[in-house]
């Protein structure tokens, strides 16, 4: 069975994003005046198979904390879907 | 009486990094044997010292040094380190040190967005390790930097137990040794530029030694970091017979 996991990888709250504050100031310059927050992250979509519908849940979790996300500056949260699209053989009529 | 053996270290290469051949010609010039040892490489060999250099390992994807953690050669740099055997990672090795969780914190993006390179005044705030043996606390030293990622960052607890145990060994300071924000070139908390393990035998910093080695090429601080290994391996004779 394919997955397809979107998995966003951000700074921990309170931890300076300059790239955010200078997307922000950009919004702003452009007349965006009430934006008084800009947050960057990273958006990874993995597309793997597995089987068992929880495996895939934990194969997630266990990629994030293994290697997508640094705990000591990062969380990861993520959409977790069977990739219904190419899962279908095309071998079949 | 036995006559020292000329030091011999293992240069860490990962694809990407480029600091590798500036160490190697330092340790040339000081006379001692060193080895480049590619990242799929799984022994050091009999080292007495490990440098991990800078650069853009695996292309700092995902994270500076989230890859090359991974990488075969850093199961045996963790032996050496855990053995007590001195271990220096500067500026993309500081950061596969963090990632590798030899060293606490992590190095995030500076906080101007700029890559900055440039001299850089140090204080030294602790002369401890294998590396730092030659200098003085209060000691204020010029290394160049060369980065876009060394705004050193770790929690306040972890700041808070790198300070009381004297592991904060180096921070950004100006040219008399003082500790300010304006000398603080990448929004570092408190001014950090480098750090030590608990036992001080692993140290990460920002700077590059290996390009102020040289009073030709602007400056030569960075060779104190080196004078410090030969004596301190001097002083454990049984250092190379760790392994």
């Amino acid at each position: 069975m394919r997955w397809l996991a979107e998995v966003h990888v951000a700074l921990r709250p309170g931890i300076a994003d300059p790239e955010g504050e200078t997307i922000a100031s950009g919004l702003r310059s452009l007349g965006y005046r009430t934006v008084s927050d800009v947050r960057a992250g990273k958006l990874l979509r993995i597309a793997f198979e597995i089987d068992e519908p929880a495996a895939a849940e934990a194969a997630v979790e266990e990629m994030c904390r293994r290697l997508l996300a640094n705990p000591v500056m990062e969380t990861a949260t993520w959409e977790l879907r069977a990739d219904e699209q190419q899962d279908a053989d095309p071998a079949l009529p | 009486m036995t006559i020292a053996a000329a030091p011999q270290v293992a240069v860490v290469v990962f694809p990407g990094t480029w600091s590798e051949r500036d160490f190697a010609d330092v340790a040339d010039a000081l006379g001692w044997q060193a080895r480049l040892a590619w990242h799929t490489e799984t022994e050091l060999g009999r080292v007495d010292a490990v440098v991990l250099p800078g650069g853009f390992a695996h292309g700092d994807h995902l994270r500076t040094g989230a890859i090359a953690r991974f990488s075969p050669i850093m199961r045996a740099v963790e032996a050496f380190a855990a053995g007590g055997g001195p271990v220096l990672g500067s500026c993309n090795g500081f950061q596969v040190l963090t990632e590798a969780g030899l060293l606490p914190g992590a190095l995030l993006r500076n906080n101007h967005l700029e890559f900055r390179c440039d001299w850089q005044w140090l204080r030294c705030e602790r002369a401890i390790g294998p590396w730092l043996s030659s200098l003085a606390a209060g000691d204020a030293i010029r290394l160049p930097i060369s980065h876009g990622e060394g705004r050193y960052f770790a929690d306040d607890a972890t700041l808070d137990d790198l300070e009381s145990s004297g592991r904060v060994v180096l921070r950004y300071a100006d040219a008399s040794g003082a500790v300010t924000q304006a000398a603080n070139p990448n929004g570092s908390l408190r001014g950090i530029a480098g750090i030590v393990n608990e036992r001080g035998n692993v140290l990460g910093l920002m700077p590059h030694p290996e390009r102020a080695s040289d009073a030709e090429l602007g400056g030569d601080d960075g060779l104190r970091l080196f004078r410090s290994l030969e004596r301190w391996l001097q002083e454990q004779p049984a250092a190379a017979e760790r392994l």
